[in-house]
């Protein structure tokens, strides 16, 4: 008797058959219309698995009883929820994701044209607008910083910080801040045309930026790590990786280590992270109210964040001779290389001669070190 | 007639070649297709003419500035 009551069909709620749908609807997206695969088919089909009932993936034992869904706090009992626990509870993946980040991240744009550093600054407003409506919502400190982080578009980033901050909020932030990241391409577009005239998208920028020699690209990552940990040392777990695994790419002498990095170990990590994040998404864990108000929020503060870098990157050209194209702004988000390649597209879009992707990578980069050391100042803040 | 060269704004390695010599073509149109920082980049037409000049071949590595089609208009 007990064995025909194990059959999952019978213990399908309603909850599990929207989470179902909407696995379904992320990997219809990056199967079919190619949207952020690498994120989407993992996480897609780790909601599909998890919402299948009694498979135990990411069960818990509290207790001595067993929970199906994922407990903090319990000693994990499945597939997933182990990998959950000592990967990201332990916040070993998103610092390695950094890792692998940065021997694939080219310094050179930023080098060269170190002002665009500000529009990478600028974008963070988001986060910290974000921070301020979800306090004025009644959210705690912790829950509003990890909600306002997501503004960043940085994934790994947003899952370290939650998980320190509201671990009872990491399903929501870490899907919101992947969801958001694969929805670049549809989020900023609209914002970036309401506040840009079709002339200032048309305004060409010239393609050679001036060389970095090898000694600037190999101090860079360096001298980076040492003045951005010795301001914000919460910081040093990302920022730390994400340099050393720039220096692994620049120096010339360990690129076996930077390829390993860059591809192999990635992959595995974004597998891993990939199955973890769906794997939460089951219908207990996230179809509530403050689960839905986490992913609204998450999406005003990206939007925020683009207006802010696209504002920013307007008032510069107030301010100097040679125009830069305010798109460029836009990619202060730090979603790399998704936010440098809609402005590419949007440039190219304006004017045929465009080509913004250099200049835009700039930005993008420096986003990434701008939303990891806001996380660094919440931790110090409130941590 | 005026001619105007395309140069490649990055570094990468051609994917793809979309137009051939004497081929029209409209301003925006592709003229060949770029892999750089693991992505396609197009090479679009800046203006509307005649390609009078393009030698390139899939899998061939070109620089910033190298020539990637001369079109007379």
């Amino acid at each position: 008797m007990t064995g025909f009551f194990e059959i999952g069909f019978l213990n399908l709620t309603w909850g599990s058959v929207v989470m179902l749908i909407i696995g379904g609807v992320l990997l219809y997206l990056g199967i079919s219309k190619k949207m952020e695969p690498l994120l989407l088919v993992p996480i897609g089909f780790g909601i599909v698995l998890v919402n299948l009932p009694l498979g135990g993936l990411m069960a818990t034992i509290v207790q001595g009883e067993v929970y199906e869904s994922y407990v903090i706090g319990g000693e994990p009992a499945g597939l997933i929820s182990r990998v959950f626990q000592y990967g990201l509870v332990w916040e070993l993946i998103p610092c390695f994701i950094f890792l692998g980040l940065g021997a694939m991240t080219d310094f050179g744009s930023l080098i060269a044209n170190p002002k665009t550093l500000i529009l990478g600054a600028g974008a963070q407003f988001g986060v910290y607008f974000a921070f301020f409506i979800a306090l004025l919502l009644g959210f705690t400190i912790q829950e509003a910083c990890s909600i306002g982080i997501i503004g960043g578009a940085d994934g790994p980033t947003t899952i370290y910080l939650t998980n320190r901050l509201a671990p009872h909020f990491i399903g929501a932030t870490a899907v919101a801040a992947y969801t958001y990241m694969a929805l670049v391409p549809i989020i900023q577009p609209p914002v970036i045309k309401l506040l840009t005239t079709k002339k200032e998208r048309e305004i060409y920028m010239k393609p050679q930026l001036r060389p970095v020699s090898k000694t600037e690209k190999i101090l860079f990552p360096v001298m980076a790590a040492i003045i951005i940990i010795l301001l914000v040392p919460k910081s040093a777990p990302l920022i730390g990786m994400f340099m050393f695994g720039n220096l692994l790419f620049v120096s010339g002498v360990t690129d076996r280590l930077a390829d390993t990095a860059a591809n192999a170990f990635m992959n595995i990590l974004t597998i891993l992270l990939g199955l973890c994040v769906g794997c939460f998404m089951s219908a207990e864990s996230f179809l509530n109210v403050e689960s839905l108000m986490v992913f609204a929020l998450g999406v005003v503060a990206f939007a925020t964040s683009t207006a802010f870098g696209v504002s920013l990157a307007k008032l510069m050209n107030v301010f100097s001779k040679e125009k830069i194209n305010p798109m460029i702004g836009a990619a202060g988000v730090s979603a790399v290389p998704m936010a440098a390649r809609v402005v590419q597209r949007m440039g190219q879009e304006a004017n045929p001669r465009n080509f913004l992707l250099m200049h835009a990578m700039g930005p993008n980069i420096a986003g990434v070190i701008g939303t990891a050391t806001a996380a660094g100042i919440f931790l110090g803040m409130v941590g | 007639m005026a001619q105007e060269n395309v140069e490649f704004p990055i570094t990468g390695k051609i994917t793809s070649v979309n137009v051939g010599q004497g081929d029209k073509v409209n301003e925006g149109d592709v003229l060949c297709l770029l892999e750089s920082m693991k992505m396609e980049n197009p090479i679009l037409a800046p203006v509307g003419g005649t390609v009078t000049k393009i030698d390139l071949s899939v899998g061939q590595v070109v620089e910033v500035g190298d020539l990637a089609a001369i079109i007379e208009y």
